[in-house]
């Protein structure tokens, strides 16, 4: 049975994908086969059997690395001495972590109002375009290219060379053409983790209008008709009508987006690997805990990261009481 | 440049979330008028930022065209109608010794696959359990699961390794499987459970009055009318999961088991 770990020609990979697939259905089949058998069994059996899959794979892949990062934090950079909060003094006193943990609320910030607004923006004009498909298409393409792909793609829009020689980079040539001098966009500080931003705002935005142009159609038409009734129209629609009926999906997008954001890594890996003063929390975490090899200053980073995201989730669990009340 | 440029899926995601779609009978004349005139600006605007967002794709979709030489000394678009444009670098990609594309696109499909089948149906039924089943701590473990969100990936590297490597399954399909699987949890059991709540109640209790189980509950009658939601986050889960350099990276070891 070696080919279902070492899979080298076509028909072993294949194979053992299906054996995957395979293995997978039948013992959820099984877990579902028991419990539908007998009447009348107890809640609490159904919802072991239903969530406690999920519940598991999250226990062991999600919760107990956290746990393990969180003991972590407070030892040192072999893990085996108790150091208090020593990694935290240095996370927030010395220089360069600052500008760290101030780029990543710049990030975090940012992005989820920016490619929201425009996804909301995009998903009410194409809504009444006549392009509707192609221009959905367009604005959605980012998205499924890979954030790797997204750096490459954004280097033919940045890249710099002297005024003297022909440029590569797309901006830089239309700053010539309008007569300025071409910018260093990945190099000088502070505006660089702007010119970043703007790459994730880019891919980000489809997401957004997707899921808003999703909402904005299954608004009720009797509502529209209602509010058109009563002559409201423009802008006036837009802000009584249309933002109120799709506030839960926009209030997941931003969360969506926002906790992407936190965890974004390939952007700022790729395109300048946290130098010149663009380092997010999430590079920052990999290059001491993997590269320099300082589990504990690693380990507190990802806290403060955590940390950071507790407001958005607070946020939503309270939405979603709101929801549960009025059911 | 051998970067797989996946084909774009239907963007159309889930409909009719807040019952179905209502569809006007006949529109009135003067809607229609209204729709033509709001619809001139709004396609102008719609069609300028289409174009603004594809620039950059469309650069290096040129880019691909062009010799090595020609890229590093001028911009794509200097010699946009002028050029000479070959299929060498597909050539290289597709066919030279040096990269086996189609070894790489094999190992993408065979490791998306299941990484987006497992853990849309392993949250499908954790969220019919926390939207649809009574029981004790219910909302407390719906929340945790939300809130595990947070965790970022990195965190997560270095105890899966260890554990992967114990288990003596590092380096093959399984562990990156699971840990895809693990990943996209949180997110799905919180998408599709807010699909799954906005469906009827009396549509559940007419099941079961009528003497259906869970199990018959889930498939019969909750499953259909999720079609549009699973469809939505499968796309999604495939984009992540296909462009994903991360997982694939840590987990696949450097045999190449990933693209």
């Amino acid at each position: 049975m070696d080919w279902l770990l070492n899979a080298d020609s076509i028909a072993e990979k294949l194979g053992v994908m299906v054996v995957a697939i395979l293995l997978f259905v039948v013992v959820m089949g099984l877990i579902l086969f028991l419990v539908d058998r007998p009447r009348n069994i107890p809640n609490w059996v159904v919802a072991v059997a239903f969530s406690g899959p999920a519940i598991l794979l999250i226990g062991f892949g999600l919760l107990y690395p956290g746990l393990k990062t969180i003991r972590d934090s407070f030892y040192n950079r072999t893990s085996d001495v108790f150091v208090g909060l020593d990694n935290y003094a240095t996370a927030f006193t010395r220089d360069e972590f600052q500008i760290v943990l101030r780029n990543t609320a710049i990030w975090v910030i940012l992005v989820p109002i920016a490619a929201t607004l425009l996804g909301l923006i995009y998903a009410i004009v194409v809504d009444r375009s006549r392009f509707e498909k192609v221009a959905k298409t367009l604005i959605f393409l980012p998205m499924a290219i890979s954030m790797v792909g997204a750096s490459i793609i954004w280097k033919f829009m940045y890249e710099y060379k002297p005024a003297s020689r022909p440029q590569i980079g797309f901006l830089n040539q239309i700053l010539v053409w309008i007569g300025l001098e071409p910018q260093k966009f990945l190099l000088d500080a502070p505006m660089n983790t702007f010119w970043l931003i703007v790459v994730m705002i880019w891919i980000q935005a489809g997401f957004a209008m997707t899921i808003l142009a999703a909402a904005i159609r299954a608004i009720p038409e009797d509502i529209v008709e209602a509010a058109r009734l009563d002559g409201v129209s423009g802008v006036r629609m837009f802000r009584y009508i249309t933002v109120p009926s799709i506030r839960p999906a926009l209030v997941v997008v931003l969360t969506t987006i926002a906790i992407g954001t936190l965890k974004v890594f390939d952007i700022v890996r790729t395109m300048t690997g946290g130098r010149f003063e663009t380092s997010v929390v999430a590079n920052e975490f990999y290059t001491q805990a993997l590269r320099q090899g300082d589990n504990g200053l690693g380990a507190a980073l990802a806290v403060i990261l955590f940390v950071l995201v507790v407001p958005i989730i607070v946020y939503n669990v309270r939405q979603l009481r709101k929801s549960e009340e009025i059911r | 440049m051998s970067q797989a440029v996946p084909t774009t899926p239907d963007v159309d995601a889930p409909r009719g979330r807040k019952g179905g779609d209502v569809k006007p009978l006949k529109e009135s004349r003067s809607d229609k008028a209204a729709r033509k005139l709001s619809s001139k600006p709004a396609s102008i605007i719609a069609i300028c930022l289409a174009v603004l967002w594809t620039i950059p794709t469309f650069g290096l979709f040129v880019t691909s065209f062009r010799s090595p030489s020609e890229i590093r000394s001028s911009g794509w678009w200097s010699t946009l109608f002028t050029a000479e444009y070959s299929l060498d670098n597909y050539n290289d990609a597709l066919f030279s010794g040096s990269t086996s594309f189609a070894s790489y696109f094999l190992n993408s499909i065979v490791i998306t696959l299941p990484a987006v089948i497992i853990p849309i149906t392993i949250a499908l039924l954790a969220s019919y359990a926390f939207a649809w089943v009574d029981f004790k701590g219910r909302t407390f473990l719906f929340v945790a699961v939300f809130a595990l969100q947070v965790i970022p990936i990195q965190v997560t590297l270095v105890p899966l390794l260890t554990q992967y490597v114990s288990w003596g399954i590092a380096g093959s399909f399984w562990p990156i499987w699971l840990s895809h699987t693990i990943f996209a949890l949180p997110l799905a059991i919180f998408l599709l459970h807010n699909f799954m709540k906005d469906i009827p109640r009396e549509l559940v209790e007419a099941a079961r009055v009528d003497g259906a189980g869970h199990v018959k509950i889930f498939f019969q009658v909750l499953m259909p009318l999720l079609v549009p939601a699973i469809a939505a986050f499968g796309i999604f889960q495939f984009l992540w999961v296909w462009n994903d350099l991360l997982v694939g990276l840590t987990f696949g070891s450097a045999k190449g088991s990933h693209r």
